[in-house]
C-alpha cells in the first residue's frame, strides 16, 4: 500500500468523525412537550423552540417581566409553540429591544424545574425588505 | 416627473451586457477550437474580443444609470426607494449601490469585466480564448441575473431598474397616480453606515472574482490538454485571489468587531462561513499548485481543489442570495425568488466542470513515485488535506438549513436546527486544525528550503527554532502564571501557543535564512509567520475574553437556579459612578454628532428643531478652541445616532478616559447598539449599550409640585438646590412663532447637581392673549421645570416641577486581550502573499521570455525549481 492511500484513509476517517460529530451536536426544532420530555428523562441537550408570544385579545403581549432597574439581566416570558403550549422562560440577559414586534420567536436552549432556559433569542420581525407599502403621508410631504 | 430614460438605458445595457456575453463566449469557444494560427481562429478571435469590449463598455452602462438613479434620489425607481434617503453622505451612496442583491451582482460582474480586460492583454495567445470563454460564459449567467426578464410563469433574473409603480403593483397610490414618485425613500441599513462597508464589498467581490481566473486556466488546461503549463499562469493569480479574498473576510471580521455587537469579530454566521469555506480550499489550492511545481506530485489534486474553490463560490452565492438560510443567518440577502435559477446555475457549473474532469482525468499525467517523508512536498500536501477537512466541517454545519430544504423538496418533514452551541461546535475542529496547520507550516516550510546536498543534517534544521519555541513558550507561560497576562492553562491552549511560536520562529529562521540570499523569495515564510501570529491573536482574544461588566449589585430578580448564572450587563444611572473591574465606570450623558464639529455634542446643547436633521446651539459649539457655531445658528445634526458618554477612571491609578458606545432606535429593526473600543497595548476594552429605555415610550412625569418664590430665594427640588436669579426677556423664542404684541419672558434659574451646575430657563409667553409655557428639562437630573405664573403686584413667581426616573443605559463591557496580534498578523500574511505574487508574476514572465532550449535551459529551469 502507498503512502498517498494511507492518507487518503486517514482523511476519509476523519471526514466521517466530522460528519458523525456534527450529527450528534445538531439541535432540533421540537415543542415544548417534548423539551419537557428530555428534562425528565434527566436529558439537558438544548433544543430550539418556534413560537409566538402570548398576547390577550386586545394584542397585548401577557406574562413578559423585565425591569432593568431592578435586574438587567433577567427576561422572562410565555412562549406559545406551534402546538398551542404556553411555557415561562427566562432568559438572563437583557430584553431584545424590538422583542414587542416580533412575530415569530425562536428560542434555544432547555427546561430547567418548570422554566425554559433560554440562552439565545431569534427574532423574526415584519423586516423592512417584505414592507410593500409607500407610506403616502410621509411620502407626499 | 418619473423620469423613464435612465431606467430604460439600464435595462437595455443589462440585455447588450448579456447578448455580448453570449457571443463572446461562443466566439472565444470557437476560437478556441480553430486551429492554431489559422484565418478562421483570427477571425473568431477578432469577433470574441470585439464582442467583450462591446460587453465591458455595456456593464459601465448598467453602473452609470444605477448610480445616477441613487445619486439623483430617482425614487421612482424602487432600488433607489428602498437603498437610499434624502440624507445620506455621498460616500453611503456608493454602499448602497451593493446593499441590495442587483447592485452586489453588478459589483460581481463588474469584477470579472475588468479581469477579462487584463487577461485578454496578459494572458498570451495560447491561453487567451479558452480562458476568456470561461470567463464569458460565467459573465452570461451573472448578467441573466439581473436581467429581470419575464417570459410567462418563468422569471429570468431581477432587474435594478424596476420602477416602484411595476414592483408595487398594488399600491393604491399608483393605481390613482401612475406617475406618482415618493419624496424619500427607506434609507441604507443603518449597520451598513460604516467606512468598512464602503470598501469591504468591492475586496470580497474582487476576491470571488479572482477565484474564477484560477478556475478558468484549469478547465482551459483540461480543455486543451495543457494538463501541466496552466499552472504558472494560474499560480500569480490565485495567490491574487486568496490574498484579496483573506483580506476581505478580514475586513469584515474587523466592520463585525467594530459595529455589531456580538462581542468579537468572528459568529460563525452561514454568511461568513460561506466565504471561508472557498478560501481554505483555494489556499489548499495553491500549496498543492507548489508541491506540484517543485517536484511533479500532487496535479490532479491541485485540479480538484482550484475547480471546487470555485464551485464552493457559487455554493456560497447560492447559499446567501436563494433564502435558503432564512432563520439560520442574521445578514442573507433577501429572497428574490430566484432560487430555481441559482440552483439551475450552480448544477450546471457542477455538472460541467466535474464532467471534463472525469473525462480527462485518465490523461492527467500522476508519477508513480512515492514522495517521501522527509520532503517539503509531502507535508505540504498533508497541509492542503488538513486545511480542505477545515472547510470540510464548516461546510457540512453550514448546510444544515439546505438538508432540511432538500428533505422538504422530497416530501420529508425534518427538524434539524443548528448546533445549540455553535462556537463549541466550531472551535472543537478549528483548533485543531489551527494547530495542525501551525506545526505544519514550521516543518513543511523548513524542510522545503533544506539544502540537501550541503551536508546539513536534519536535526540541526529543527534545532534553533525549537529551542526559541521552548524559550519563547516557557517565558510566556511564567508570564501569564505569574498573572501578568491572561492564566494559560488549558492544555489545548498551550499546544495551540506552542505550535503557533513554532510556526513562527521556524518561518523566521528561513526569513533569516533567505537575507543573505534574496529575501524577495520570502513570500511563503513571511505570510505563515502571519497566520501563525493570528492564531495567536485569536486565542488569547477569544480564548480569553473577559466580561468585566458582571453585576455585582446584589439585586436580582428571582434566584430560581443560585447564583451560578451569568449576569452580564450592569445598569448605569446617569452621573452615579459604578465598580467595574479595575474601573469606576459613570454614564454621563447623551451626544449627537453634529455637521462640520469632530466631537460629538451633549444633547443638552441642542434645541432640536422639528426638522429633526436640524437644531439650534443653545451655547458656543467650539471645535478645539475655535468656536463653530455661536448661541442661536442653526446647525446641521444627525439624528439617527444617539452616542452615551461613558467615562472609565483607573481606581488605582486615577487615570481617566471616556467611551461613547453608540446605539439607534430604527423603526424597522429595533434597538441598533454598536461598540466603542479603547485599545491599550496588551488589549482592548470592548464596550456596548444593551439596552435603554425606550424612547418612544412616553416619559413618567410624578405629580406637579409648585414652590412660591421671589428673586434671589433658594428652593430645593428632590434634594438639588436651586436658586431663581431673575426674570429676563424671553431667548429660545423660535418654536413660539411670537407675532408682535406677544410677550415672553423667562426664569434664570440655577440647579447645583452633582457634577456641574444647570442654567435652566423655562418660558412663559403670552400669545394671542393666550398663556403658553415652554419648560426646561433637566436630563441629567430628571427634573422638568415649568415657570407656572408670575405675580407682578407682590414680585412672586411660582415654579412648578416634575420629577422623572433617572436616565439610565445598560452596559456590557469586556476586555480582549492581544486582540492587536490577530490585526497585525493579518497584515503580515498579505504582505507574503503580495511577495509572493510579486516573485511568481516574474517567474512566470521570465519563463515566457526565454523559453529553456538545451542543456544550459534545462539547469537553468532546475535551478529555478529548486527555489521555488
Amino acid at each position: 500500500m502507498k503512502r498517498i492511500h494511507i492518507i487518503g484513509i486517514l482523511v476519509i476517517a476523519v471526514a466521517i468523525m466530522i460528519i458523525m460529530s456534527t450529527a450528534s451536536d445538531a439541535s432540533v426544532y421540537v415543542p415544548f412537550s417534548e423539551a419537557q420530555a428530555r428534562a425528565k428523562e434527566g436529558d439537558d441537550t438544548k433544543v430550539h423552540v418556534v413560537g409566538r408570544l402570548k398576547k390577550d385579545a386586545r394584542g397585548h403581549i401577557v406574562g413578559m417581566k423585565y425591569d432593568p432597574t431592578l435586574d438587567p439581566n433577567y427576561f422572562s416570558f410565555v412562549l406559545v409553540d406551534t402546538n398551542r403550549v404556553e411555557q415561562q422562560v427566562v432568559y438572563y440577559s437583557p430584553k431584545p429591544q424590538d422583542f414587542d414586534r416580533s412575530e415569530q420567536v425562536v428560542i434555544t436552549g432547555n427546561m430547567k424545574e418548570n422554566v425554559f432556559v433560554a440562552d439565545k433569542i431569534l427574532l423574526k420581525c415584519p423586516s423592512k425588505y417584505t414592507e410593500n407599502e409607500v407610506k403616502v403621508e410621509t411620502a407626499s410631504l | 416627473m418619473v423620469n423613464t430614460l435612465i431606467g430604460d438605458l439600464g435595462h437595455y445595457s443589462v440585455i447588450l451586457a448579456f447578448v455580448t456575453a453570449l457571443v463572446s463566449a461562443i466566439a472565444f469557444a470557437f476560437a478556441s477550437n480553430a486551429k492554431e494560427l489559422t484565418p478562421e481562429q483570427k477571425d473568431w478571435k477578432k469577433l470574441a474580443r470585439g464582442a467583450f469590449f462591446v460587453h465591458v463598455a455595456a456593464v459601465f452602462g448598467i453602473i452609470f444609470c444605477l448610480f445616477n438613479i441613487i445619486y439623483a434620489h430617482r425614487y421612482e425607481y424602487h432600488y433607489a426607494w428602498s437603498h437610499s434617503s434624502n440624507h445620506l453622505p455621498v460616500h453611503y451612496m456608493i454602499s448602497c449601490f451593493w446593499e441590495g442583491q442587483e447592485g452586489s451582482f453588478l459589483l460581481w460582474i463588474f469584477w470579472h469585466a475588468l479581469l477579462g480586460l487584463v487577461l485578454i492583454k496578459f494572458a498570451g495567445k495560447k491561453w487567451e480564448s479558452p480562458v476568456m470563454a470561461v470567463f464569458s460564459f460565467v459573465q452570461l449567467f451573472l448578467t441573466s441575473m439581473i436581467l429581470g426578464v419575464v417570459i410567462g410563469d418563468l422569471k429570468i433574473g431581477s432587474s435594478p431598474f424596476i420602477l416602484m409603480r411595476d414592483f408595487m403593483t398594488d399600491a393604491p397610490v399608483f393605481q390613482m397616480d401612475p406617475n406618482f414618485v415618493p419624496k424619500d425613500g427607506t434609507g441604507l441599513n443603518p449597520l451598513l453606515q460604516n467606512y468598512w462597508m464602503v470598501i469591504h464589498p468591492p475586496v470580497l467581490f474582487l476576491g470571488f472574482a479572482a477565484t474564477l481566473v484560477p478556475f478558468a486556466f484549469a478547465i482551459a488546461g483540461l480543455w486543451k490538454r495543457e494538463f501541466a503549463s496552466w499552472t504558472k499562469p494560474a499560480l500569480p493569480w490565485g495567490l491574487f485571489a486568496a490574498v484579496v479574498l483573506g483580506v476581505g473576510i478580514m475586513m469584515g471580521a474587523y466592520w463585525a468587531y467594530e459595529t455589531l455587537n456580538f462581542g468579537g469579530y468572528w459568529n460563525w454566521d452561514p454568511v461568513e462561513n460561506a466565504v471561508y469555506i472557498p478560501w481554505l480550499v483555494l489556499v489548499g489550492a495553491i500549496h498543492t499548485l507548489l508541491a506540484f511545481r517543485k517536484s511533479k506530485t500532487a496535479l490532479r489534486a491541485t485540479f480538484i481543489l482550484f475547480i471546487t474553490s470555485f464551485l464552493l463560490v457559487l455554493y456560497a452565492t447560492f447559499l446567501t442570495r436563494s433564502g435558503i438560510l432564512g432563520n439560520a443567518s442574521v445578514h442573507s440577502f433577501t429572497d428574490l425568488g430566484l432560487s430555481g435559477q441559482l440552483f439551475t446555475y450552480l448544477a450546471a457549473f457542477v455538472v460541467l466542470a466535474i464532467g471534463l474532469l472525469v473525462y480527462r482525468w485518465k490523461h492527467i499525467p500522476a508519477t508513480a513515485k512515492e514522495i517521501a517523508t522527509y520532503s517539503g512536498e509531502f507535508w505540504v500536501f498533508i497541509g492542503a488535506a488538513v486545511l480542505c477537512l477545515g472547510a470540510f466541517q464548516v461546510l457540512v454545519t453550514t448546510s444544515i438549513p439546505v438538508y432540511n430544504a432538500f428533505m422538504g423538496f422530497i416530501g420529508v418533514k425534518t427538524n434539524v436546527a443548528l448546533p445549540a452551541d455553535q462556537i463549541a461546535h466550531y472551535t472543537k475542529f478549528q483548533m485543531w486544525m489551527g494547530i495542525a496547520i501551525a506545526m505544519l507550516s514550521g516543518t513543511g516550510q523548513l524542510l522545503w528550503w533544506r539544502k540537501q546536498n550541503d551536508g546539513t543534517k536534519l536535526s540541526e534544521v529543527f534545532m534553533l527554532p525549537l529551542i526559541f519555541t521552548a524559550l519563547f513558550a516557557a517565558l510566556i507561560l511564567l508570564v501569564s502564571k505569574m498573572g501578568y497576562i491572561e492564566r494559560i492553562d488549558n492544555p489545548s491552549y498551550i499546544l495551540l501557543l506552542l505550535a503557533s511560536l513554532y510556526a513562527v520562529f521556524s518561518n523566521l529562521a528561513i526569513v533569516f535564512g533567505l537575507l543573505k540570499k534574496k529575501v524577495s523569495i520570502a513570500g511563503g515564510a513571511v505570510s505563515h509567520i502571519g497566520v501563525a501570529l493570528m492564531l495567536i491573536g485569536i486565542l488569547f482574544s477569544s480564548g480569553y475574553s473577559n466580561i468585566i461588566s458582571k453585576n455585582m449589585s446584589g439585586m436580582v430578580y428571582a434566584r430560581e437556579f443560585g447564583d451560578d448564572i451569568n449576569r452580564d450587563n450592569v445598569l448605569l444611572w446617569r452621573n452615579a459612578g459604578t465598580d467595574m473591574g479595575p474601573y469606576k465606570v459613570t454614564y454621563k450623558g447623551q451626544y449627537l454628532e453634529v455637521k462640520d464639529l469632530p466631537d460629538y455634542v451633549n444633547k443638552q446643547q441642542l434645541f432640536r428643531l422639528e426638522d429633526e436633521f436640524r437644531a439650534v446651539a443653545r451655547g458656543p459649539l467650539k471645535d478645539g478652541d475655535q468656536i463653530k457655531y455661536k448661541a442661536g445658528d442653526t446647525v446641521d445634526i444627525y439624528p439617527e445616532n444617539t452616542y452615551y458618554e461613558v467615562e472609565f477612571k483607573n481606581r488605582e491609578s486615577g487615570k481617566s478616559f471616556t467611551l461613547y458606545p453608540r446605539a439607534q432606535v430604527n423603526p424597522q429593526m429595533g434597538l441598533l447598539a454598536s461598540p466603542d473600543i479603547k485599545m491599550f497595548g496588551t488589549k482592548d476594552l470592548y464596550t456596548h449599550v444593551s439596552t435603554i429605555p425606550d424612547p418612544n415610550e412616553e416619559k413618567e412625569w410624578g405629580e406637579l409640585k409648585e414652590y412660591q418664590v421671589k428673586i434671589g430665594d433658594t428652593l430645593y427640588l428632590n434634594d438639588y438646590v436651586a436658586v431663581l436669579h431673575g426674570i429676563e426677556p424671553a431667548k429660545d423664542t423660535l418654536m413660539l412663532n411670537l407675532k408682535p404684541g406677544d410677550v415672553a419672558v423667562q426664569a434664570d434659574m440655577q440647579v447645583l447637581g452633582e457634577r456641574r451646575t444647570y442654567h435652566a430657563h423655562p418660558i412663559y409667553a403670552i400669545r394671542d392673549r393666550m398663556v403658553g409655557r415652554v419648560p426646561e428639562e433637566i436630563e441629567d437630573l430628571g427634573l422638568r421645570i415649568m415657570l407656572m405664573s408670575i405675580d407682578p403686584d407682590k414680585g412672586e413667581f411660582t415654579i412648578g416641577i416634575n420629577t422623572t426616573q433617572k436616565d439610565y443605559i445598560i452596559l456590557k463591557a469586556m476586555e480582549k486581550p492581544f486582540i492587536s496580534i490577530l490585526w497585525i498578523g493579518t497584515i503580515i500574511m498579505s504582505l507574503g502573499f503580495v511577495m509572493a505574487i510579486v516573485r511568481h508574476y516574474n517567474d512566470g514572465k521570465r519563463g515566457n521570455a526565454a523559453s529553456p532550449k538545451g542543456p544550459a535551459g534545462k539547469e537553468a529551469v532546475k535551478r529555478r525549481k529548486q527555489m521555488a
